[in-house]
């Protein structure tokens, strides 16, 4: 009892047709609460008194860069459970966490820089917080050439496991990169033990894209393991079956 | 837990830690390196290098801003609490510089002290504040949280 569930994730089969009807829920929510969150953000949120219009990037910035880390979290842990327990389903995740993290960090990255321009007068600096979502960057894009790197699945999810687990310890550096060193980047807006240093007006559409990126990063997340499984189970008779039933029907 | 599975946990713990003591050890070796900037009280303890490329950061000391009439050329002081620095800069300044604002300069030191400056970056806050109420609170002489509770008396 209790653990049950968590066996039965070791059949890509059972997760594959139990996930099917999460699809519509997380699109539909998402999907509204993106629109709901950015047109909220990007039209009706107060301007800022001292930056303008431009500080309407932080509706985009900040739930990529959130997510680009609690991402990493997924990757590294589903990787650590691949190794553990040698679950199949593990490693598709994995797989499949790099590729979104390595865009969401692209897309804060970009926007970063974008918004840095006509903030700080520069589109880079060499700072701890911009440096090391760099090298957050190129953590994802090792763990994503690894997994093509070898002939062999089952070595090539061993290798990015490791690099995933040994890249960890990035997440807590990029954290707390603007309290530990002097930088550039300005620390953190939204604090959970004191009060936000922004103001409601401007926080609530905030709050809403951050849960909407993270309903689109599930969402994206499943359809990306989904069609893992049915790519490395592509062997099997019930993808086989699928396939078939999918022909007939069209 | 099975015991290979308990020993594969073990391991996956062990490649956490270690690595995680690595990057700790080497962070820590280089904790002054990765300091984007050196504040002011540092340059003025000479622990800063002299007639070397570094950056200064601190807030503006309102009221020491001079622009000359006929050129780009500007001089202000910049201050941590601590200590001050005079910038001299020729060129654009960013559009959020401003008095009481924090900053971020590039340049060298002088013999003299005084720091040359070919590049000044706005440090911006954590701060977002709409408008109408940012007007409330200028009534009270609020600045930036950076330079917040900054003395600016010499």
């Amino acid at each position: 009892m209790g653990w049950q569930w968590f066996h039965r994730l070791g059949s890509p089969r059972w997760f594959y047709e139990k996930s099917s009807a999460w699809i519509p829920w997380l699109a539909v929510l998402s999907i509204a609460l993106l629109l709901w969150g950015s047109v909220w953000g990007l039209a009706f949120a107060p301007t800022d008194f001292k930056q303008g219009n431009s500080y309407r990037i932080i509706y985009i910035h900040v739930p990529a860069a959130f997510l680009s880390l609690a991402g990493y979290y997924v990757m590294a842990i589903s990787g650590a459970i691949g190794l553990i327990w040698k679950m199949k389903l593990a490693d598709m995740v994995m797989k499949s966490a790099a590729v979104i993290g390595a865009v969401l960090t692209f897309v804060s990255l970009v926007t970063g820089a974008v918004w840095g321009k006509p903030t700080w007068g520069t589109w880079w600096v060499w700072d701890a917080r911009i440096t090391s979502m760099l090298v957050l960057f190129f953590l994802y894009l090792g763990v994503i050439a690894l997994q093509e790197a070898y002939q062999q699945q089952d070595t090539a999810n061993k290798a990015s496991a490791i690099l995933a687990l040994v890249g960890m310890v990035n997440i807590p550096i990029i954290y707390k990169s603007v309290d530990w060193w002097y930088t550039l980047h300005q620390p953190a807006t939204i604090k959970f033990t004191s009060e936000s240093t922004i103001h409601p007006s401007m926080l609530y559409p905030l709050l809403v894209m951050v849960i909407a990126f993270y309903l689109f990063y599930a969402l994206a997340l499943l359809l990306r393991t989904r069609s893992e499984i049915l790519y490395r189970e592509r062997k099997t008779r019930w993808v086989q079956e699928l396939a078939e039933a999918g022909k007939g029907s069209h | 837990m099975h015991p290979v599975r308990k020993q594969r946990l073990i391991i996956v713990l062990f490649v956490v830690v270690f690595s995680s003591v690595a990057v700790g050890l080497v962070a820590y070796a280089l904790r002054e390196n990765i300091n984007l900037f050196y504040p002011p009280a540092k340059i003025v303890a000479g622990e800063a290098p002299v007639d070397k490329r570094i950056r200064a950061g601190g807030c503006v000391l309102p009221g020491q801003v001079k622009r000359a009439g006929d050129s780009l050329d500007v001089s202000f002081v910049i201050t941590d609490g601590a200590a001050n620095v005079t910038v001299n800069y020729s060129g654009i300044l960013p559009d959020l510089f401003a008095e009481g604002e924090a900053v971020v300069v590039n340049g060298s030191v002088d013999g003299d002290g005084v720091f040359q400056a070919t590049e000044v970056l706005a440090k911006h806050d954590e701060t977002y504040t709409p408008p109408e109420v940012a007007e409330a609170m200028q009534n009270t002489g609020e600045h930036q949280k950076t330079c917040e509770g900054m003395k600016y008396g010499s």
